[in-house]
């Protein structure tokens, strides 16, 4: 499991493809909210295929993205294939296979921050949170995701943390971005050894 | 369907052929011996997708080449399948596809009954590209069924395997996701297809036109 992670992880680094993962509830709590909330949503609509997207617009919006107990229940409330529910949903930009972390990290991949070097600072945050574009960490602190232009290219190459753009945020203010939120490379692992 | 048994004359690389009216060139010429390289043309599929870009003919009359799979027979239609500008388009389409592709005759299983190997051959183009650098995606190889192999990195995205299992209704697995050079014929998830999900039809394996779908014990006699 950690090589794994470990070679996924330098595939994300060097820009290779690696596949988006299918999360699922954390916990029985979490699993109960998930259905009920589905269901919810299909209630509101009858069994024809065409609603698939409306659906998975609905749940997203009351969820903050799409597990795998929803993409089921959907699927087999049109009676259509899993697979298909899978596809449109990796089809288009606006669905998230990932709970929406505690902060949300989006780099401005836009004209300005691209030329300004964007994919460094993008690499930056991939590296230092372990994590793909579109994906969130483990421990749900952080989502990562990419943005074209946010209107204020002066300030390039642009992250915006939480709603608020950040200028100039080269792979030193990453990190001290994250110093701002008490987040610390291998503080986890100081704070678990030291409480041993 | 009152056209069905209309019959339609047309002339191919010089050859008169008799065949229905409303059927679509490739077709057409594939039954009667006049080999067009083709991946994304599913027979019992109504609409073509017409994806791959290969099937270029030239039309007597008509400026532009056209892909054979979406065009409809007509009388007295006279059809050129060897045009240089015709042939050029394949070729293009041909080393984007072959761009990508892990390249491997020697261990893949599908040597020497390879539609891909048939096509370079029609075309008189190699396996490898010339102009484009390799780009390969070097994504993982699923071997979790006990009776085939699904190897991404040499799929062509045609589509067949995908057709074949639809015939499963809201039990298939296989389909398209992702988006533009990540798209990817997979299952639910990505999950491996072996996971208790594949009815082991086989079918898929059957119609897929290169070593991306490939049967384990097939793999086993050439090595
Ligand atoms: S799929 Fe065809 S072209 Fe590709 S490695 Fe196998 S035999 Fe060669
Ligand atoms: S696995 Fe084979 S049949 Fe399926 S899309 Fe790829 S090349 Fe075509
Ligand atoms: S390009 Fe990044 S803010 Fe405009
Ligand atoms: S067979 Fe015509 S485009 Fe693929």
């Amino acid at each position: 499991m950690f090589l794994d992670k470990s070679r996924q992880l330098r595939q994300n680094c060097s820009g290779q493809y690696t596949m988006s993962k299918v999360n699922s509830a954390a916990n029985e709590k979490e699993r109960k909210h998930i259905v009920k909330e589905t269901e919810t949503i299909l209630k509101r609509f009858t069994r024809k295929k065409q609603y698939l997207i409306p659906i998975l617009q609905g749940v997203q919006g009351k969820l903050g993205y799409l597990p795998r107990e929803s993409m089921l229940k959907i699927a087999d409330y049109l009676g259509i294939a899993a697979i298909d529910v899978y596809s449109v949903v990796t089809f288009y930009n606006q669905f998230r296979l990932n709970p929406p972390g505690k902060h949300s990290i989006r780099v401005c991949l836009g004209t300005a921050c691209h030329m300004k070097g964007g994919y460094i600072t993008l690499d930056a945050w991939k590296r230092r949170l372990k994590i793909d574009s579109g994906e969130t960490t483990p421990d749900r602190e952080f989502d990562l995701d990419i943005v074209a232009c946010v209107g204020c290219c002066t300030m390039a190459p642009v992250t915006v943390v939480d709603e608020k753009p950040e200028g100039q945020v080269e792979p030193t203010r990453v990190d001290g971005l994250l110093l701002g939120f008490g987040y610390e490379e291998g503080k986890k692992e100081k704070e678990k050894s030291e409480s041993k | 369907m009152s056209t069905r048994n209309i019959q339609v004359t047309l002339k191919i690389d010089g050859k008169e052929i008799k065949t229905r009216a409303g059927e679509k060139l490739l077709w057409a010429a594939l039954e009667n011996g006049i080999y067009i390289p083709n991946l994304c043309a599913i027979k019992d599929k109504p609409e073509p997708n017409a994806s791959c870009r290969l099937c270029w003919v030239e039309i007597e009359g008509e400026k532009k080449p056209v892909t054979s799979c979406t065009v409809e027979v007509r009388d007295g239609m006279v059809v050129n399948t060897k045009g240089k500008k015709a042939l050029d388009l394949s070729r293009a389409g041909f080393e984007l596809l072959m761009a990508s592709h892990a390249l491997d005759c020697a261990h893949c299983s599908a040597n020497g009954d390879c539609e891909l190997q048939k096509i370079a051959k029609a075309l008189k183009c190699s396996l490898k590209p010339k102009n484009l650098r390799p780009l390969r995606r070097e994504l993982p190889i699923d071997d979790s069924n006990s009776l085939f192999t699904l190897d991404p990195n040499k799929c062509v995205v045609c589509g067949r395997c995908i057709w074949e299992c639809r015939k499963h209704g809201d039990k298939a697995v296989l389909g398209f996701a992702h988006r533009g050079f990540k798209r990817v014929v997979t299952t639910f998830g990505d999950e491996p297809i072996g996971k208790d999900r594949c009815l082991n039809c086989r079918e898929c394996v059957e119609v897929c036109p290169t070593g991306a779908l490939a049967f384990k014990e097939k793999a086993k006699l050439k090595s």
